[in-house]
């Protein structure tokens, strides 16, 4: 099943938490999902015979000043199926709050501690949320694209006088 | 080693005139000393280099080969490094007993020697109760394990240490069980008695005497090879589990000391196995000279030792380590048994089989241990020309 | 919790005062793989939890990535699994080239497919020696060192590096293979081949190393799926899939090979010893491959004309290669500057760990060296 049939299913049964099927730009097509249907949506895609997406085989955060919003990408693969799917769901920078998949992935778990560690995004129901790259003292998330590097980490200098 | 005290202190000998009661303790300080600071001492570190070359020679490498010829004198270059390192102990831990603990170590396995003979006159002490003082005598070993495991105050220390014990003890179990049925057959436990109850011929050792002395054989070693905390059975060292096991906070000379007593102790059980089982340092009497005889009986017990402390070595560079479960596992549910079925056997071996026929099987025996060596040596044989290797494909050869 | 019959409960409930140690194994540990870290609880040698701690090897190669360019990000994906690198490198020319639409000429594609099977099998030589190696037997890991050495020698002469090649450009490979190097490779492969029957012999079925795997930490089919295990991890568990087959991309299609799959043939489907026997396989299979691409190679141009300031279109793509630890994802955002917008790199070790947490339970000590193994966990490919 391709990603615009997956997209009339959900329309179809979620309604308005669907929001649109974005395939203009290059790469893979996606489906953008209202934060708070996630969970229910990667519920219904898991347990679907026809979609069976029982994997999530990424899930990665990209910030996006400027439309004020940090994009969580979901990669859904089915290994009954073999059918791929990309799910993307936007939250606002200020306030990136949304809930975990973790119920229904359990490899979730420690993506989202990924993302929430270099991205910010904090994921509500989360059962262990916590910086796991990252030293659990490190300010700020390195990979919004406003991060300032510090100069210093705990004394030591992060700069060299020469690069030799 | 009476003899010898009484022909020193007869006319002519060196301490002429002396009494037997002051010489016989001289006589024997003196043996002792020359013991432990001319072979245990040497043959453990010799010992440490040799394993470090058959290892690597199995491994396809090449090996320690830089000090002395081959690098002969890498035991010397090591222990003078060890000994000038700095000795380190931990602030937390227990100073006293970490500072104590390798000597404990050290002297349960030099104190072995003393009943550990050489030739048919050469021991220090013919103990009348020889196997059970050296079964004794190793029990010191473990309390100086424990005794590190513990002072470390580091939990993988102490996790060594506990596996250490428990090994130790119970393999001993099978250990002091499997030397029962030599004890049963030569009615003695001195070493010297146990040596000449047998003879120089292989149908003559206990290793072929019947059936039950050859399976007891290969108990032995196994829980030897376990005491000595050897591969398969190294789980209180085993460095990728528990970093350096009860040895993990030692270092420079204390850090040297586990490692003699390993290597060493090596030697105490070929030692033992062959004492007990190959006949000792029997050979036949085909000289009237004592000197050229001693020699003889002196190089013919040495080479089967170490033909053990090989075989430890081959088999450390072979097999895999097993699990603290599967370890009590191999000792309590198949050693103890095997070991208990081996000493009943021979009890109704001695009662019920007459004597031409246990004659017949100790040929038969031997004849049947010769062909496996034969076989054994064939299949070697063949799996090299089956395998058609060059010598470049035994070590790496750089393509470009 | 019950262990071959010993119930650890009823030491409690006897009135003894026990206490659960914690025990912090790593950073610096000989058998964790790098720099890993597991924070074990345990009974005794029975650990009721062991949680891994990972992060000790962040070098941030996405936020790099950010910053240095398309092309300029090739020898940093080196350092993302140094220990299989070539297929790192291809994931990212892939994704770059899936972004932009290019396309590779034939020789380089096999070009590609030989440096990675290559690279598959000394991955897999360290896999399985360390593996021997973290179970107490010192000797297997020193001959499957030997072996690699050899083929760290042909890719060498390939690309002038034995670890970290930047062997692989958007758009084809630095370069072409040297002259005779096919020849040198099957006669490499040919001496080799014979050799996995002898490592066989002397540590696959050695009855210890046996029991020490069998029915150790044991993952079903659905499980490895949920925990998003991958490559030989899952494999060992039964499922039957492998990117090079099933998602088809580079040449694989045209080239005959098996995917080895793991079916509980000592003890349970899923245990350590399916994973391992799996790796054993695709070590034969790698030699088969080889074999093939070099008898088949064209002739040809190694590189597609690719412009210095590469700029692919604005889009995302999401690419999965089969590395040597399995399925590998790369998705890279780009928005039509020279810079990749953002690089994420989903890693097959970083899933695998996540598993441990769950599996560890209930094993012993002993057990988590082999978990550890058996998952062939690299460290510096969990943190990036």
């Amino acid at each position: 099943m391709d990603t615009a049939a997956i997209y009339s299913k959900l329309k179809e049964r979620f309604g308005d938490a669907v929001l649109a099927l974005e395939s203009e730009d290059a790469g893979d097509p996606a489906i953008r999902i209202q934060p708070r249907a996630i969970v229910e949506v990667a519920a219904w895609l898991h347990a679907e015979a026809d979609t069976a997406f029982d994997c999530l085989t990424n899930q990665s955060g990209v910030d996006y000043p400027d439309r004020n919003e940090v994009e969580v990408v979901y990669h859904l693969f089915s290994y009954s199926l073999r059918h791929t799917c990309v799910l993307k769901v936007g939250v606002p920078r200020d306030n990136p709050s949304m809930p975990t998949v973790d119920p229904v992935w359990k490899t979730a778990n420690w993506m989202e501690r990924e993302v929430f560690d270099l991205v910010g995004v904090v994921f509500e129901g989360h059962p262990d949320l916590r910086r796991i790259l990252l030293p659990e003292d490190w300010v700020g998330h390195p990979l919004r694209k406003d991060f300032v590097e510090p100069t210093e980490y705990h004394g030591i200098s992060t700069k060299r006088e020469s690069m030799l | 080693m009476k003899d010898l005290v009484l022909s020193l202190i007869a006319e002519g000998g060196a301490l002429a005139g002396v009494p037997f009661s002051l010489a016989a303790p001289l006589v024997m300080v003196a043996f002792g000393a020359l013991v432990v600071f001319g072979f245990v001492l040497p043959i453990a570190g010799i010992t440490s280099w040799l394993e470090r070359r058959v290892w690597a020679r199995i491994q396809s490498r090449i090996g320690p080969n830089r000090v002395g010829p081959q690098g002969f004198l890498q035991w010397l270059a090591d222990g003078l490094k060890n000994l000038l390192k700095e000795d380190i102990i931990p602030s937390a831990a227990d100073k006293w007993l970490f500072s104590l603990a390798p000597y404990l170590v050290v002297v349960g396995f030099i104190a072995t020697f003393a009943a550990v003979p050489f030739t048919s006159s050469l021991i220090i002490a013919d103990l009348n109760i020889g196997i059970l003082y050296i079964t004794a005598v190793t029990g010191i070993v473990v309390v100086g394990v424990l005794m590190a495991g513990w002072s470390s105050n580091n939990k993988w220390s102490l996790l060594g240490g506990i596996r250490s014990a428990a090994q130790i003890v119970s393999y001993e179990i099978p250990a002091g069980l499997s030397v029962f049925p030599i004890v049963l057959l030569t009615g003695t436990l001195s070493m010297q008695g146990i040596i000449r109850a047998q003879g120089w011929a292989p149908w003559d050792w206990f290793f072929f005497y019947n059936p039950f002395t050859f399976a007891a054989f290969f108990v032995f070693f196994v829980a030897a090879l376990a005491e000595g905390n050897r591969t398969p059975f190294d789980i209180p060292e085993a460095e990728s589990e528990l970093v350096a096991g009860f040895c993990t906070e030692y270092s420079g000379m204390r850090y040297l000391l586990f490692f003699l007593e390993e290597w060493g102790n090596l030697y105490v059980i070929g030692a033992i196995v062959t004492t007990l089982f190959l006949g000792g340092w029997q050979v036949p009497a085909f000289t009237d000279n004592p000197m050229l005889l001693a020699v003889a009986q002196f190089g013919t017990f040495f080479l089967k030792a170490y033909f053990f402390v090989f075989v430890a070595m081959w088999v450390r560079a072979t097999l895999p380590r097993v699990r603290v479960d599967q370890l009590m596992t191999v000792c309590w549910k198949y050693m103890v048994p095997i070991a208990i079925v081996n000493m009943l056997g021979t009890a109704a071996w001695m009662l019920f089989v007459p004597e031409t026929l246990g004659r017949l099987v100790q040929f038969g025996m031997t004849g049947l241990g010769a062909v496996v060596v034969v076989v054994f040596f064939r299949r070697v044989r063949f799996h090299l020309r089956r395998a058609n290797l060059k010598p470049s494909d035994y070590y790496y050869s750089p393509i470009i | 919790m019950s262990l071959g019959g010993f119930d650890v409960q009823v030491l409690r409930e006897n009135g003894f005062a026990t206490e659960e140690m914690t025990l912090n194994m790593g950073p610096q540990h000989p058998s964790t793989h790098g720099v890993l870290r597991f924070v074990v609880r345990a009974d005794g040698e029975v650990m009721t939890e062991a949680v891994p701690d990972v992060g000790y090897l962040h070098r941030s190669i996405e936020k790099i990535a950010e910053k240095v360019g398309y092309h300029g990000f090739m020898p940093y994906t080196d350092r993302v699994d140094y220990v299989a690198a070539m297929p790192c490198n291809q994931g990212w020319a892939m994704v770059c080239e899936k972004l932009a639409g290019i396309e590779v000429p034939r020789r380089a594609e096999y070009c590609r497919v030989i440096a990675c099977e290559f690279n598959r099998i000394s991955s897999h030589l360290i896999a399985v020696g360390t593996m021997g190696m973290d179970i107490g037997a010192f000797t297997p890991f020193t001959h499957a060192l030997r072996e690699r050495e050899h083929i760290n020698d042909l890719l060498e002469e390939l690309c002038g590096a034995r670890l970290t090649f930047n062997y692989m450009r958007i758009g084809g490979v630095a370069w072409d293979l040297p002259p005779d190097f096919a020849e040198k490779g099957l006669a490499y492969i040919d001496r080799f081949e014979p050799l996995i029957d002898e490592y066989n012999a002397l540590i696959s079925f050695n009855k210890i190393y046996k029991e020490r795997l069998i029915n150790v930490a044991v993952i079903t089919g659905e499980e490895a799926i949920n925990y998003n295990l991958v490559g030989p991890n899952l494999r060992g568990s039964g499922v039957d899939f492998d990117v090079r087959r099933d998602i088809p991309y580079s040449i694989y299609p045209e080239l005959q090979f098996d995917v080895p799959v793991g079916h509980g043939e000592e003890g349970t489907l899923g245990d350590c010893f399916d994973r391992y026997m799996v790796r054993i396989r695709e070590i034969q299979e790698s030699c088969k491959i080889i074999r093939q691409c070099l008898q088949q190679i064209p002739e040809g141009s190694v590189l597609a004309k690719i412009p210095r300031k590469f700029k692919p279109p604005v889009g995302d793509a999401y690419v999965r290669i089969e590395s040597a630890r399995g399925d590998m994802g790369w998705y890279c955002v780009s928005d039509g500057s020279e810079y990749p917008y953002r690089v994420k790199v989903r890693t097959g070790s970083f899933t695998a760990t996540s598993i441990i947490e769950q599996v560890s339970r209930g094993l012993m000590i002993a057990d988590l060296i082999t978990v550890v193994a058996s998952f062939d966990l690299v460290a510096p490919e969990i943190d990036r």
